[in-house]
């Protein structure tokens, strides 16, 4: 076969051929080797991200209306109820953008603003307790199972985002994926949520 | 012995790494074997086998998948992060309308939750689950009545879950779950710009070249494309099979074939005690 060699231009053809053939091998070579991997991570990651902050909200959400019913029962704990609506407003106020999630600072502000407003919640609803005839209201237990729902929610939503950063951060950490991370994409390590003591569990409630 | 000793130390610590990753596997959870796994034995045979009917009736009807599971202890966690793991273990619900739920009730803890797919939630509140718990389950449960209060919790559940004014408007909204078809997408395509690549390579060869040089080409390469079609519907027949017969699918549901459709829950629902 290689005794007769083929004529010129046939060569070149398929010299050509042979070059497209070995680019769309490397591509397949490397998406085999996991280059896509750090992309899709991390939209899996960012995903949880938006998860975690539609639930905050979801949160911040249901706080008027029980800071109304509460209101409307309990009028004399005005001192609870204002730092329920300053710790909900300072947490609103918090700026979210693309980069929270890679910048430690603004992450913290965002963690430590939710974080107060879970403490005021829990403030309220412990005053709460004292007051029967609120506790017997239908309104105010509705509204107090959704607010329940909410923080499990939050729960999920959050160890969620910690399980999806952890295996993005690890996939840009360790080869073959800290190759493509630093080569390809320039991916930035994520920030998780510190692993305050049962910060997986909702905070418990008693009414 | 000098060289001994590094080795010796590195197999430890080989060792302990997957010594570690094997003991930090958390929770175990129970499997699988029925619309009704009771391990904490609290359910009598009557009221299960009635439970039993109704279930697979609602899910013959809606494809709503509800499970009821008892369990003896909740392995240090709360009945929250159980139920919710537990049900992502499962993957109870269809893949796409995650339809799925959960009553777990833990005896010994005292503690029951309704555990709520992503798909079911606009239909079963919160609100909702918390009214069903305390009205329906935990009285009966006061009164040691289990097999009864399971039973009402899931009266009260699929008539929730049917009687919803907005059904159809709900199955309409379901939050699909959107993992992995792309990969599956990609790999398609790549495949398909690699034939079509490999099929106009052959084709220019074909057509291009001319004469005696030409026609030997064509031999050869013909001799070896041939063998193409031949590799892939051997490696398609007998490797799908194979696959198939000593699969996970048959050997994953061992108890008469029920299993969860890959659903997933985010948290929804309710809990209680009595």
């Amino acid at each position: 076969m290689s005794a007769t060699a083929p004529s010129l231009p046939q060569t070149a053809m398929s010299c050509h051929i042979l070059r497209i053939l070995a680019l769309f091998g490397l591509a397949t070579i490397l998406a085999g080797c996991g280059v896509n991997n750090v992309p899709t991570l991390e939209e899996k990651a960012k995903a949880a991200w938006s998860e975690v902050q539609n639930q905050y909200q979801r949160r911040a959400d249901l706080i008027p209306n029980l800071v109304e019913t509460v209101k409307g029962f309990a009028q004399q704990e005005r001192e609870v109820l204002t730092s329920v609506i300053e710790a909900r407003a300072k947490a609103s106020q918090v700026k979210v953008d693309a980069s929270t999630v890679t910048d430690p600072a603004k992450f913290r502000e965002y963690q430590e603003a939710q974080n107060a407003l879970t403490g005021a919640l829990g403030r309220l609803l412990v005053t709460v307790e004292r007051y029967p005839e609120l506790k017997s209201n239908a309104n105010f237990l509705a509204l107090q199972s959704q607010l329940e729902g909410t923080e499990n929610r939050i729960a999920v939503a959050r160890r969620d985002y910690i399980e999806g950063v952890r295996v993005f951060n690890t996939e840009i950490r360790t080869f073959p994926g800290v190759i493509w991370a630093k080569l390809f994409w320039g991916a930035k390590a994520m920030e998780s949520f510190g692993a305050t003591a049962g910060a997986d569990r909702p905070p418990a409630i008693k009414f | 012995m000098i060289a001994v000793r590094p080795l010796r130390i590195w197999l430890a610590m080989v060792l302990a790494c997957y010594a570690t990753a094997l003991f930090a596997a958390e929770l175990k959870f129970p499997a699988l074997t029925g619309r009704i796994v009771d391990g904490a034995s609290i359910i009598s045979a009557d009221a299960r086998a009635k439970i039993e009917v109704k279930l697979a009736a609602h899910e013959a009807k809606t494809s709503d998948q509800v499970v009821v599971v008892t369990f003896p202890s909740l392995q240090d966690t709360t009945i929250e992060d159980f139920g919710n793991r537990l049900f992502r273990h499962w993957q109870l619900g269809d893949k796409v309308k995650n339809n799925g739920l959960l009553l777990l009730v833990a005896p010994n803890e005292r503690k029951i939750r309704i555990e709520v797919g992503y798909g079911l939630e606009g239909a079963m509140t919160d609100a909702l689950s918390r009214v069903i718990i305390s009205t329906a389950i935990a009285p009966r449960f006061k009164a040691g009545d289990f097999g009864g209060g399971v039973e009402a919790g899931i009266d009260a559940i699929l008539a929730t879950l049917t009687g919803d004014a907005e059904e159809w408007q709900r199955r309409a909204k379901v939050r699909p779950d959107d993992t992995s078809g792309e990969e599956v997408v990609i790999a398609v395509i790549m495949m398909a710009i690699f034939l079509f690549v490999i099929v106009s390579f052959l084709r220019s060869l074909n057509q291009g070249p001319s004469g005696r040089s030409g026609q030997r080409w064509h031999r050869t390469r013909s001799g070896n494309w041939v063998i193409l079609p031949d590799v892939s519907s051997g490696w398609g027949g007998s490797g799908w099979s194979s696959g198939n017969s000593g699969g996970g699918w048959s050997g994953g549901s061992s108890g008469g074939g029920f299993s969860g459709g890959g659903g997933s829950s985010g948290g929804g629902g309710a809990s209680g005690d009595w």
